[in-house]
């Protein structure tokens, strides 16, 4: 190497050469270090045979072959490679500090676990007491793991302060109302409370900096993730509490009382906080499941709403309003709105329209026809039912969806037309994001006085 | 003159092997050996040996040891084990044989 500069230049270079090769799963770091050996046996050779060092690196590198032809060679010899093996990392750098993150996310799982058994301490037992753990269940979990990616993402004690806020609002708004015994607005803060927190988690999540590049997103797929490990996870809990049960049951104890006392609810809280932790440790890792699912399902939901429309115009039959056929189309809404999301997930932004965005907009479409023929049928006889707070939550979680897929297929179309890009599409999911919270939290916050805490 | 790819192939095994056979050696030296001994005839995408060494080495014919390169970096060498010199010895058999017939054809024709 005659002068420094190109010296230093031919380490970038073979750095970014590094990096890109690492990205290849068949090929691991002892490969790499084996490959750059070669690499720069090579360099040197032709750079003192008088070729410039950056020629030099051009040249060696496209000896080397293809890299994506390299890592079918070295995937074809070392096939238990492309099963990922998750949780153990072989990479001597990375294993201190992944040993201190295993050291603290079990002391969280733990922290999770025991949190769900204090209230039990002061005579507040499983029993007699479902509406209070119903109501405050998210808050056993949702703080801890809020801790661990305050933790993690090392977040700013100001950030801090204010999540710590939020969650103690959200205490107050689920034990401070007197609500009425069997009372519907405390069964809907039970299930709205989850969905407001879980938009804190998030701001936890992207580093306290909601709008930063691509947080959002991450914490999309994040959550799709998460979920499917906890149901995995889960079953796997159900084994367990079963074989538990049935080896005490052989020695002649009954053990259904630490099955249900113990070891769901102390094991569904830890798993939260261990779930999150797979997904953060895999996350360059493995292929994410929920687009695959997406995938798979996007179809199979489009034809069944098709049929369905098909039906209702061939039969003449129409909406049979009843009291859960709004919940019914709410979940259909929300189903189809993460079905458009995480299929937006795991799209190229820059990928020109293909057949499945077409089928996704079929899809989008058929929802919202659907919906809205269920909503004419509604409103139609909204005057006989009356206002009461379920019914005007569904109605306002209806309009929320409706309002998301219909932009989101507004933008389908346009960017369908080669009017608009999948950019748009996908900002318009990602902001729209927290309109879901928000309104969780109105409902939390305003409906139990609104309507009386009946 | 290029050499097929399924000729290339199946002399890359024999051809490590009877380098190793010389003396221990790492990647580049193996490649420059080939170079060298088939004037320049047996041209290898340089990469694609490493698979093949990985596989001698899971089968048990070559084994290898981190040494360190004239520069003091970290370097792959490889031995040829006992096995692998059996192999050999198999190998140079067929290749023989191989060669013989085709010889005996030619030379008539």
């Amino acid at each position: 190497m005659s002068n420094p500069a190109a010296g230093a230049q031919l380490e970038e270079q073979i750095a970014h050469w590094r990096d890109y090769l690492r990205r290849h799963r068949a090929i691991d770091s002892p490969d790499v270090a084996e490959l750059e050996d070669h690499l720069r046996n090579q360099v040197g050779e032709l750079s003192s045979a008088g070729l410039a060092s950056d020629e030099a690196f051009l040249i060696a590198v496209k000896r080397l072959g293809s890299l994506d032809a390299l890592s079918l060679e070295f995937g074809r010899e070392h096939t238990e490679r492309l099963w990922k093996q998750l949780v153990i990392p072989a990479d001597a750098d990375h294993s201190r500090a992944s040993g201190r993150e295993m050291l603290v996310v079990l002391v969280l799982a733990l922290i999770a676990a025991v949190a769900i058994k204090i209230p039990g301490l002061f005579g507040f037992g499983f029993n007699q007491n479902e509406d209070f753990y119903s109501r405050n269940l998210s808050l056993f979990v949702l703080p801890v793991l809020t801790g661990y990616f305050a933790w993690k993402r090392k977040l700013g004690i100001i950030t801090c302060v204010w999540l710590l806020l939020a969650f103690a609002a959200a205490v107050l708004l689920a034990n401070a109302y007197p609500f009425s015994r069997q009372s519907d607005t405390a069964e809907l803060t039970a299930l709205h409370l989850p969905i407001a927190l879980w938009l804190v988690v998030g701001i936890a999540y992207v580093g306290g900096n909601w709008f930063a590049n691509g947080g959002r997103m991450n914490f999309v797929r994040f959550s799709g993730e998460l979920f499917i490990y906890y149901v995995l996870i889960a079953l796997g809990g159900g084994v367990l509490t079963a074989f538990t049960m049935m080896m005490f049951k052989a020695i002649g104890l009954e053990a259904g009382w630490l099955a249900s006392d113990w070891l769901v609810p102390c094991g569904g809280m830890a798993a939260v906080i261990v779930g999150s932790w797979l997904v953060e440790a895999k996350q360059s890792v493995i292929e994410n499941m929920a687009p695959v699912l997406t995938k798979l399902f996007t179809p199979l939901f489009t034809l069944v709403l098709l049929a369905f429309l098909a039906t209702m115009v061939l039969t003449g039959r129409a909406i049979n309003v009843e009291r859960d056929v709004l919940i019914a189309f709410d979940v259909l809404l929300a189903l189809v709105v993460a079905l458009t999301l995480y299929a937006a997930s795991a799209r190229d932004v820059n990928a020109p329209p293909d057949i499945f965005d077409k089928l996704q907009l079929t899809l989008v479409v058929s929802a919202l026809l659907a919906d809205s023929l269920a909503l004419a049928a509604i409103t139609a006889r909204i005057s006989e039912f009356g206002f009461t707070p379920n019914r005007v939550a569904a109605l306002g979680e209806n309009l929320i969806l409706l309002v998301s897929l219909a932009g989101s297929a507004w933008l389908y179309a346009q960017f369908l037309r080669r009017r608009g890009s999948f950019a748009a599409l996908e900002q318009w999911q990602i902001s729209y994001l927290p309109a879901y919270s928000v309104w969780a939290a109105l409902v939390v916050a305003v409906f139990p006085p609104l309507f009386g805490y009946r | 003159m290029e050499l097929g790819k399924d000729l290339v192939a199946a002399s890359a095994t024999p051809l490590v092997l009877a380098i190793l056979a010389e003396g221990d050696s790492y990647g580049y030296a193996i490649i420059k050996r080939v170079a060298t001994l088939s004037a320049g005839h047996l041209q290898w995408t340089d990469g694609m040996l490493y698979p093949v060494l990985h596989r001698l080495e899971r089968q048990g014919l070559v084994s290898m040891k981190w040494g360190e390169s004239e520069t003091g970096r970290k370097r792959k060498y490889y031995r040829i084990t006992k096995s692998g010199r059996l192999l050999l010895v198999t190998h140079q058999q067929q290749w023989q044989v191989v060669d013989e017939t085709l010889r005996g054809v030619w030379i008539k024709a």
